[in-house]
């Protein structure tokens, strides 16, 4: 049956911002189904609150709306585009349980608003514990067996019969706070009276633990004909235990036999059948003893998910497209397969190569948090490498990382006896930390066997025997000499995955010489397609791989190209925003007549979409596995500012190989990165630089300090992106931080700066052909100097900044773009303070604004900036006066729920995972929107306000604390705060304990569902907060919370110029011409 | 120790012997199963030929007892990217590599097995050679592999076929069922033995020539005609026979029992040019219009323009609108070209069985 007639117009809900557990993925789900669905014809209207997305680019919808993703919100853009039907399987949890919630508000019914790709009872069944385990006990499938408990005797009573190790779940009212697993009986005692005491009912789930068992995900797809296919089959080399979020995964399955295989896919199909997921994909996850066989279902996602991201890129399988296309009536067999174009979509891809997933973690921004891996998710990215066996994308996937590995590097053991190292060994493969692989390595090197690893860690013997191979080939290799590697020999360890940088550690030389020595031994890889059927069919889409074999089938073409050098891994600082950026400049040059090259390793993004670009290679990205590429492609340039600092660190590398480099020369990134050359720069254009020192001891530190004069940022020089930086009081502090944080050194000297209290900060970005310069956006922080850029909220145009001073910032931006000659986008930060002007950092790359200011302005920045490279005077580029709607606000999101143990305050070092925008007629109505947006729960116009600030905001307070009263709220503060506010005359302030079981306790009103807000500032972070803290508990609890007194007051002003009718109007994002919802470019 | 496939066509492909390590030669195919090596290599329908594994990781669960599809391997050989150093199951009782040397079948292993697939997809199945590289003379290795007799005009079904008739006793109920059927061993795979079993029937499994009149004479409720290696056509005894019991006794046919049903109605086949083996192929089931993801194996096919009458298309490849799946209009006889019995693959044809059962059920219902 071709396409559904009777609808017009599709809702699609997208994902909200970038949190652990939902990322980029579903920008990448999203965009190919708004795609798909427009391509039908079908009039698309999307809602989604991420203005870092390429699905909320004007163009990919009819009528966009970056709002945020709220039952109001929906019911009103239902109520004004009236659409059909609404797709609710591509944007993750959120969009299911908006869904689920539009139902239930009867605003589906009530509009006559269908729901396609899944329904509601689907999505029950799929969603409730109880429901689906009684589907699934139907089918006679097995489900962990588990049972409420209210104390910690009836636990201990529980696993008497059930077993240990187990797994507690605090019931799901609480959400966020995780689970953790019991292996012994004191550490359920410990877990389940702690989820006790946080669980607002007094219950917790105590489930039976496969801990162990292998672990399997089928990636399902079945069309309204009830046509089922398996797309992938992914297997986890991390045994159950911890979450598939945090596992280093392995697609196809490697260890079921047929037999085995096809067992799970029975149950697959007869599971999408009996949950009744209509059409579209499902992602059903198997535990599989190893002992014998046994099978149980874990779960099962009614809609797309991160797994069909990877599963989509493994394979080439667009499992989001084809999903769309089913969701409005065709069938599998309508539908061609892309990739071969002459066989159909209904087919199950077979695969020739191997794939690793590997999961990018930031407990370095947590550092006082738990590093064990467990059934919470902590991941915030990951990386996707190919191989044509496991040990090629094993090592391929751990140089991907970023994260200085250049293969299975052993862990640093200094100063531990051998004993020692044997116990912490085994200690983390039995507890994992997010470096198992490297102690699995060591564990080799240390001389355990098979059986005493697999005792430790459950790992498969056969993933276990991979490593073991590379570990043995390492010893070879650093047994040999550089100079006597024969062909033969070199290339069998290039085929096993060995970077030329591992194998430099080994031999104990240097990269470039067994680089040189590779190229003079002509040891270089060929390029493999991803067909989707194991080269069966012939394949037209240039989607490849590196591998060290013999024939290549990427053929070079004779056009002009670039080479776009992607962005990596998600990862806390360098994110979704960047991959926008190189999205755009693909579009960019083919728009130009150019051919666009692709080169990245994440498997969540559009970027990696075979479509987007010309050509794809999904590659590390290093300067080896870059330049093989470079060597092969012989791009007419190479674009590297479009995505983030991991291009940009290869920039010099790159041309000093003499690869061109498009746009800004390195020169300038040089001169910006390197503190003597830029204090030369703002030197010569005359600009103000806070006062700043390096220190190789704490004695220069000290002498710095006074000639400085405190508050002053110390930070290691060797460490980027704000790690281990921290804003230091006194001399006290100082010391502390020598003492814990840093071991400084001639080499590694720490940076000492003057910190600017009570500055405000500006971020600008800048367009420029190296003759010409203009600001495309100019953005003043909400947050005060001393919060990192990246996680404090801001607002385009400035909603307080004098004109004047916009001028002259917009003036000194124009100059060190120009001084910099650069060639495409520049950042600039600066700081003001008392009327003055002052320079923090310029990066002559795309910041993480980028995505927000096109979206706030109207103006596609990154493709403008990608024309520049190219050639294009800034002259022939249109920009809009002014901003498309008059402000509009970003705000951050943040995942401290998800890391017990850390203390949710803003820092000099960034921690947020995400942004949203909220656009308004005025900036209290785009704030207001912004923050209902980030909250989990949105913000409520009644209920108690709570506050308990420190010394120097109370007086601040006051007046607001008057204004909360007067818009309704009821007051709660801490004793001392509530004394200020008492005697500046504000009666009706209800006293609240932070303690627990007392009867004025602040968790009473948490618990009880009345608290709206929490405002509380402090002097300093804690090391470590229990979970009991009240900024823990406003986590737990999903309340809206600040921490700095600058957000609420922006908070409480806003809410008094909305009034509590609020009022919000909701209007779509214009083109980028201005129009509605047309293509982007004018010259 | 080294070694060395050669092509008719004079391409070559280096790798380390490891299985039997002794000189081999066939048809070089391929099969894309990602799964269910055991059972390929033990599939009788491969006999006289080398397989090709798209797969690059082959013998990572080993070997066990229950996965075999015959008394012993027929292939000629295997060609891999990488096997497995270690067998990673709970069933598996040992290596492939030790399993395959033990009953004297060769593998290369470390070949770009891409590079020959896409030399073999653009070629043809062609030809070919494995022999330690050592000492090899290419050029003398090409012109012997160009001697190499084709699959065409061979009768394989005689190589792999029973000489005697047995009862078959494997799998779940074995023999307890009402129904009895005579099997053609043309190359049979023991899963269609099995799933047959479990519906309740009991075998007795014949040589491919075994007479039509013997057949009748033990009164079966149907004939099935089993899979098998290579060319229907020169296997004329066989279709003979099935022309004599068409008519006379409800008949289903797989593979190349399909294709001599299709030759004994009077129909033609062809060689395909590089076959279907591997496991993901969609077939549409024309009566239902449902899709079933199929196990295949088959070089050679049945030529639609030249169907005979009164037989009708019941099944078609969705990746190039082959001929999948017949039935006789006049007789109670239907067959397919795909690998209902699975081992490998997945199960969605299972259907096929309870429908020969239904025929075989309806046509006692019949004569009584």
């Amino acid at each position: 049956m071709p396409k559904r007639t009777d609808l017009k117009s599709i809702l699609v809900i997208g994902s909200g911002p970038i949190v652990i557990g939902q990322a980029c993925e579903f920008d990448y789900s999203g965009t190919q189904a708004c795609r798909a669905l427009k391509e039908e014809g079908y009039r698309v209207v999307l809602v989604n609150s991420n203005p870092a997305t390429i699905m909320t680019d004007p163009d990919l919808a009819d009528a966009t709306y970056i709002e945020p993703i709220t039952i109001d919100v929906l019911t009103e853009v239902i109520a004004k585009d009236r659409p059909d039907a609404l797709l609710p399987t591509m944007g993750g949890q959120t969009a299911l349980n908006m869904a689920l919630l539009l139902h239930e508000k009867g605003v589906l019914d009530q509009y006559g608003v269908i729901l396609i790709g899944a329904n509601i009872a689907a999505i029950k069944k799929a969603e409730d514990r109880e429901l689906f385990r009684a589907a699934m006990n139907k089918l006679g499938i097995k489900v962990p067996v588990s049972r409420v408990v209210s104390s910690v005797e009836e636990a201990m009573q529980l696993v008497k019969t059930q077993g240990l190790p187990a797994i507690i779940r605090p019931s799901f009212t609480l959400g966020g706070t995780g689970g953790g697993v019991a292996r012994t009986e004191a550490e359920l005692q410990d877990q389940v009276q702690l989820a006790l005491a946080a669980s607002p009912i007094h219950q917790v789930l105590v489930e039976e633990s496969v801990l162990g068992w292998k672990e399997y995900e089928l990636e399902v797809m079945r069309d309204h004909r009830d046509n089922v296919v398996i797309i992938c089959t992914i297997e986890n080399f991390d045994p159950m235990g911890l979450h598939t979020g945090d596992s280093i995964t392995v697609a196809p399955a490697q260890t079921l036999s047929d037999r085995e295989y096809q067992h799970l896919r029975d149950l697959s199909i007869q599971v999408i059948r009996e949950i009744g997921v209509e059409t579209g994909g499902s992602n059903i996850q198997f535990a599989v003893n190893p002992a014998n066989g046994e099978v149980i279902i874990i779960e099962m996602n009614p809609r797309v998910s991160r797994s069909s991201a990877l599963a989509s890129k493994a394979t080439g399988f667009p499992i989001a497209k084809i999903a769309a296309k089913l969701a409005v009536g065709y069938s599998l067999d309508e539908l061609p397969n892309d990739i071969t174009r002459k066989t159909p979509a209904s087919f199950e891809p077979s695969i020739d190569y191997v794939v690793t997933k590997m999961p990018r973690f930031t407990f370095e921004k947590f550092p006082m948090s738990d590093p064990h891996l467990t059934t919470q998710m902590k991941s915030v990215g990951e990386v996707m490498a190919v191989g044509r066996v496991f040990k090629e994308s094993l090592q391929k996937a751990l140089r991907s990382m970023e994260t200085g590995l250049t293969g299975l590097d052993a862990m640093d053991y200094s100063g531990l006896s051998q004993e020692e190292i044997d116990q912490l060994i085994g200690e983390r493969l039995s507890r994992p930390t997010e470096d198992r692989i490297r102690y699995l390595a060591d564990a080799i090197r240390a001389g355990w066997d098979n059986e005493r690893i697999f005792a430790a860690s459950f790992i498969d013997p056969w993933f276990l025997d991979q490593t073991r191979q590379l570990v043995e080939e390492e010893a070879l290799i650093a047994a040999s000499a550089l100079e006597t590697i024969e062909e033969g020999q070199l290339r069998r360890w290039k085929g096993l995955g060995f970077s030329d940088a591992r194998m430099a550690t080994l031999l104990g030389c240097g990269e470039s010489q067994v680089r040189a020595r590779r190229l003079e031994l002509g040891v270089r890889p060929v390029f493999k397609k991803v067909d989707t059927c194991a080269a069966e069919f012939e394949a037209s889409t240039p989607y490849f791989y590196s591998s060290y074999e013999q024939e290549n089938e990427s053929e070079r073409s004779n056009t002009r190209k670039a080479l776009i050098l992607g962005s990596g891994p998600n990862r806390i600082g360098q994110g979704i925003e960047f991959d926008y950026c190189c999205v755009h400049a693909s579009m960019a040059l083919r728009d130009a007549g150019w051919e666009s090259i692709m080169v990245n390793c994440n498997p969540e993004t559009v970027s990696t979409d075979y479509d987007i670009s010309d050509r794809l290679y999904f590659e590390p990205i290093t300067f080896e596995d870059v330049m093989e590429i470079v060597d092969h492609e012989r791009p007419d340039g190479v674009i590297v500012q479009l995505g983030g600092q991991t291009p940009l660190k290869l920039a010099r590398q790159l041309e000093e190989a003499g690869v061109p480099i498009l746009g800004t020369p390195y020169d300038s990134i040089d001169r910006s990165e390197d503190r003597k050359r830029f204090a030369e720069l703002v030197n010569k254009l005359e600009l103000n630089q806070p006062d700043n020192d390096t220190a190789s001891s704490l004695q220069e530190a000290q002498a710095s300090a006074r000639r400085i004069g405190y508050p002053i940022i110390v930070r290691p020089s060797y460490v980027l992106g704000g790690r281990a930086m921290e804003i230091v009081h006194g001399e006290e502090q100082l010391e502390e931080f020598f003492r814990e944080a840093v071991k400084a050194s001639p080499d590694h000297p720490v940076l000492v700066d003057k910190f600017l209290s009570g500055a405000i900060e500006v971020d600008v970005d800048v367009l420029c052909d190296g003759k010409q310069a203009v600001v495309a956006g100019l953005m003043e922080h909400i947050e005060l100097a001393g919060v990192h850029s990246g996680d404090s909220a801001c607002s385009l145009p400035p909603h307080s900044l004098p004109e004047d001073i916009q001028q002259q910032i917009c003036a000194q931006a124009v100059a060190l773009a120009l001084e910099l000659k650069v060639v495409g986008l520049m950042n600039g930060q600066f700081a003001v303070q008392d009327g003055t002007v002052y320079l923090l950092e310029v990066n002559p790359r795309a910041s993480r604004t980028v995505p927000f200011v096109s979206k706030a302005m109207g103006i596609p920045l990154a493709k403008y900036a990608t024309r520049l490279m190219l050639g294009e005077p800034l002259d022939a580029l249109t920009f809009n006066p002014r901003p498309l709607v008059p402000f509009a606000v970003k705000e951050t999101v943040f995942p401290f729920a998800k890391f017990p143990g850390a203390d949710p305050l803003l820092g000099p070092e960034m921690q947020s995972t995400g942004e949203v925008m909220g656009r308004g007629a005025t900036f209290a109505e785009a704030f207001l929107k912004s923050q209902i947006a980030a909250s989990t729960n949105g913000l409520r116009a009644d209920g108690h306000v709570f506050m308990g600030v420190v010394d120097e905001d109370k007086a601040a307070l006051v007046p607001m604390a008057r204004s909360f009263r007067k818009l309704g709220y009821h007051l709660l503060a801490t004793p001392g705060t509530r004394q200020v506010l008492l005697e500046a005359g504000i009666a009706e302030v209800t006293e609240a304990s932070l303690e627990m079981g007392r009867e004025d306790s602040l968790y009473k009103y948490m618990v009880g569902d009345s608290l709206a807000l929490v405002i509380n500032t402090t002097d300093s972070r804690k090391r470590r907060i229990d979970p009991t803290h009240l900024r823990r508990l406003v986590l737990t609890y999903n309340v809206p919370y600040c921490t700095t007194l600058q957000a609420a007051l922006a908070l409480v002003n806003a809410l008094e110029a909305m009034g509590p009718e609020r009022g919000f109007t909701y209007e779509p994002l214009r083109g980028y011409d201005g129009g509605a919802g047309t293509k982007s470019q004018r010259n | 120790m080294d070694g060395i496939l050669v092509l008719s066509n004079g391409r070559n492909f280096r790798g380390r012997l490891r299985g039997a390590k002794k000189p081999t030669s066939g048809e070089v195919i391929f099969n894309t199963a990602m799964t269910g090596y055991q059972e390929i290599v033990t599939d009788p329908s491969y006999c006289g030929q080398i397989i090709t594994m798209t797969y690059p990781h082959i013998g990572n669960y080993g070997v066990n007892d229950e996965d075999v599809e015959s008394r012993m391997p027929f292939a000629s050989g295997m060609i891999v990217k990488e096997l497995s150093g270690i067998a990673s199951n709970w069933r598996a009782a040992g290596s492939l590599d030790h399993y395959l040397a033990e009953r004297g079948v060769t593998i290369l292993e470390g070949v770009d097995t891409r590079a020959l697939v896409i030399a073999l997809r653009e070629q043809g199945a062609l030809p070919g050679l494995i022999v330690p590289s050592q000492g090899a003379q290419l050029e003398a290795l090409t012109e012997q592999a160009r001697g190499l007799p084709g699959m065409e005009g061979r009768n394989l079904a005689k190589e792999v076929s029973v000489t005697a008739p047995y009862a078959w006793e494997g799998g779940q109920n074995p023999g307890a069922g009402q129904l009895r059927v005579i099997a053609y061993d043309y190359g049979i795979k023991y899963n269609i033995l099995r799933s047959l079993a479990e519906r309740g029937v009991a075998i007795e499994v014949v040589p491919y020539d075994f007479p039509a009149e013997q057949t009748l004479a033990k009164n079966p409720a149907g004939v099935f005609l089993s899979n098998g290696p290579g060319d229907p056509e020169p296997v004329r005894e066989a279709v003979e026979i099935v022309k004599e019991l068409l008519g006379k006794v409800p008949i289903f046919g797989i593979c190349l029992g399909h294709q001599i049903m299709n030759l004994a109605l009077g129909g033609k086949t062809y060689k395909l040019k590089f076959g279907h083996h591997g496991a993901n192929h969609p077939v549409v089931n024309l009566a239902t219009g449902k899709i079933e993801v199929t196990s295949q194996n088959h070089g050679f096919a049945v030529v639609e323009d030249d169907l005979p009458k009164n037989v009708k298309v019941t099944h078609r490849s969705l990746n190039d609108d082959t001929v999948e799946g017949l039935e006789s209009l006049t007789h109670a006889a239907f067959s397919v070209q795909y690998h209902p019995e699975a081992s490998p693959g997945p199960h969605d044809s299972g259907y096929l069985f309870d429908r020969f059962l239904e025929m075989m059920n309806s046509g006692r219902k019949n004569s009584a």
